[in-house]
């Protein structure tokens, strides 16, 4: 028997609360390193690009639906760029095609 | 309340509606794991509610099934959870400088993966109310898909699921995309990154590394390298450091983006 489960919950909470808040506290100041600097300004493109594909593929019930909420994202993106309608754009390709196939 | 503020936070909980739906959606299965673990319905709520962490979350209810010490737990937390020290790095350069420490610490809280998508894709600098607004619809939906799963032990229909949940990955196109379209570099940098996902699920040897440091690896590595050949010039105008997204995705900018 391990320790309590409330225990744990706190220490995980706390845990992730910490890797979470420290480089917001911490890095108050603006970064003047060019190198640094130009690092972070890609990394959200890296990170959700990576996130994204091909996870989006294995998300739904078929690696077909996947990729048809995937290509609608995109083109809706690309043509109008509002968030909330790209997303709900992937959510109704998914469901048709998952109708269909 | 200023209006400045409450506009912003209105902003975020609209950018937090889809973010909250597919969060419901992918919260379940989340659910059933803590029922299994023998979590009771306000143990997997108040641990979604003080987290909102999927992957730790999962990393976390399998190190409490098998009884493993806090020493244990919190190093799992902080390997599996590495991407937020990133991204939260990316956000400390995004805040706007007069934002005072406490807001700094109170919206780390909502440093999740789709919040941070959402937040970086703001417009200029980043307010705090506008994660406080995000966390305000996206959390509850985490929290009750959560819950429901623990109490019900199964998730929703399938067909449900899948349609929900693909709203968070059409949120992170939605952020990546439009800037793609006006930077060549961007676009670049887009595409070789899920190139660069791909060949790491599909290769052997490379498929092994779980997805959490896929993503460490392959953020650190690929924005190195684009830092390393294009650097950001500032004088440039728009893609200045933290500005991310110059993109004006048509029409008046930021607003339409959450609009």
């Amino acid at each position: 028997m391990g320790p309590s489960v409330n225990a744990s919950l706190l220490v995980m909470a706390v845990t992730i609360y910490l890797v979470r808040a420290l480089p917001l506290t911490l890095l108050r100041k603006e970064i003047r390193n060019p190198f640094i600097r130009s690092f972070l300004f890609y990394v959200p493109y890296v990170s959700l690009s990576v996130m994204t594909f091909p996870a989006i593929l294995s998300a739904t019930a078929s690696w077909r639906s996947g990729l048809a909420g995937f290509v609608a994202a995109v083109v809706i993106a690309w043509v109008d760029g509002n968030l909330f309608r790209v997303s709900i754009g992937a959510c109704i390709a998914v469901f048709f095609m998952e109708l269909w196939i | 309340m200023k209006k400045e503020t409450r506009e912003w936070f209105l902003k975020g909980m609209r950018a937090g509606i889809p973010i909250g739906m597919g969060y419901f959606a992918v919260a379940f299965t989340l659910g059933i794991a803590a029922r299994e673990a023998g979590m009771a319905l306000w143990q997997s709520g108040f641990m979604s509610a003080a987290m909102l962490a999927s992957a730790g979350q999962f990393a976390g209810i399998g190190a409490i099934e098998a009884g493993a010490g806090f020493l244990e737990i919190a190093v799992t937390q902080v390997v599996v959870n590495l991407r937020y020290l990133l991204m939260s790095s990316a956000l400390s350069q995004k805040v706007r400088r007069d934002a005072p420490f406490f807001h700094r610490f109170f919206m780390a809280y909502g440093v999740t993966d789709e919040i941070f998508a959402v937040s970086m894709g703001v417009e200029g600098k980043l307010t705090p109310s506008f994660v406080y607004g995000a966390a305000s619809t996206a959390a509850p939906g985490w929290v009750a898909g959560t819950v429901m799963g623990t109490f019900m032990g199964m998730v929703i229909p399938a067909r449900a699921m899948s349609a929900m949940g693909v709203a968070l990955y059409g949120m992170f196109l939605a952020i990546v995309v439009p800037p793609s379209k006006k930077d060549r570099v961007i676009a670049g940098v887009v595409l070789i990154s899920m190139a660069a996902s791909a060949a790491f699920t599909k290769l052997p040897g490379l498929r092994g590394i779980s997805s959490g440091f896929q993503i460490i690896i392959l953020t650190i590595l690929l924005s190195g390298v684009a830092a390393a050949l294009f650097p950001v010039k500032e004088e440039k105008g728009g893609r200045q450091n933290g500005a991310f997204c110059e993109c004006k995705p048509v029409g008046d900018g930021g607003d339409d983006l959450f609009g």
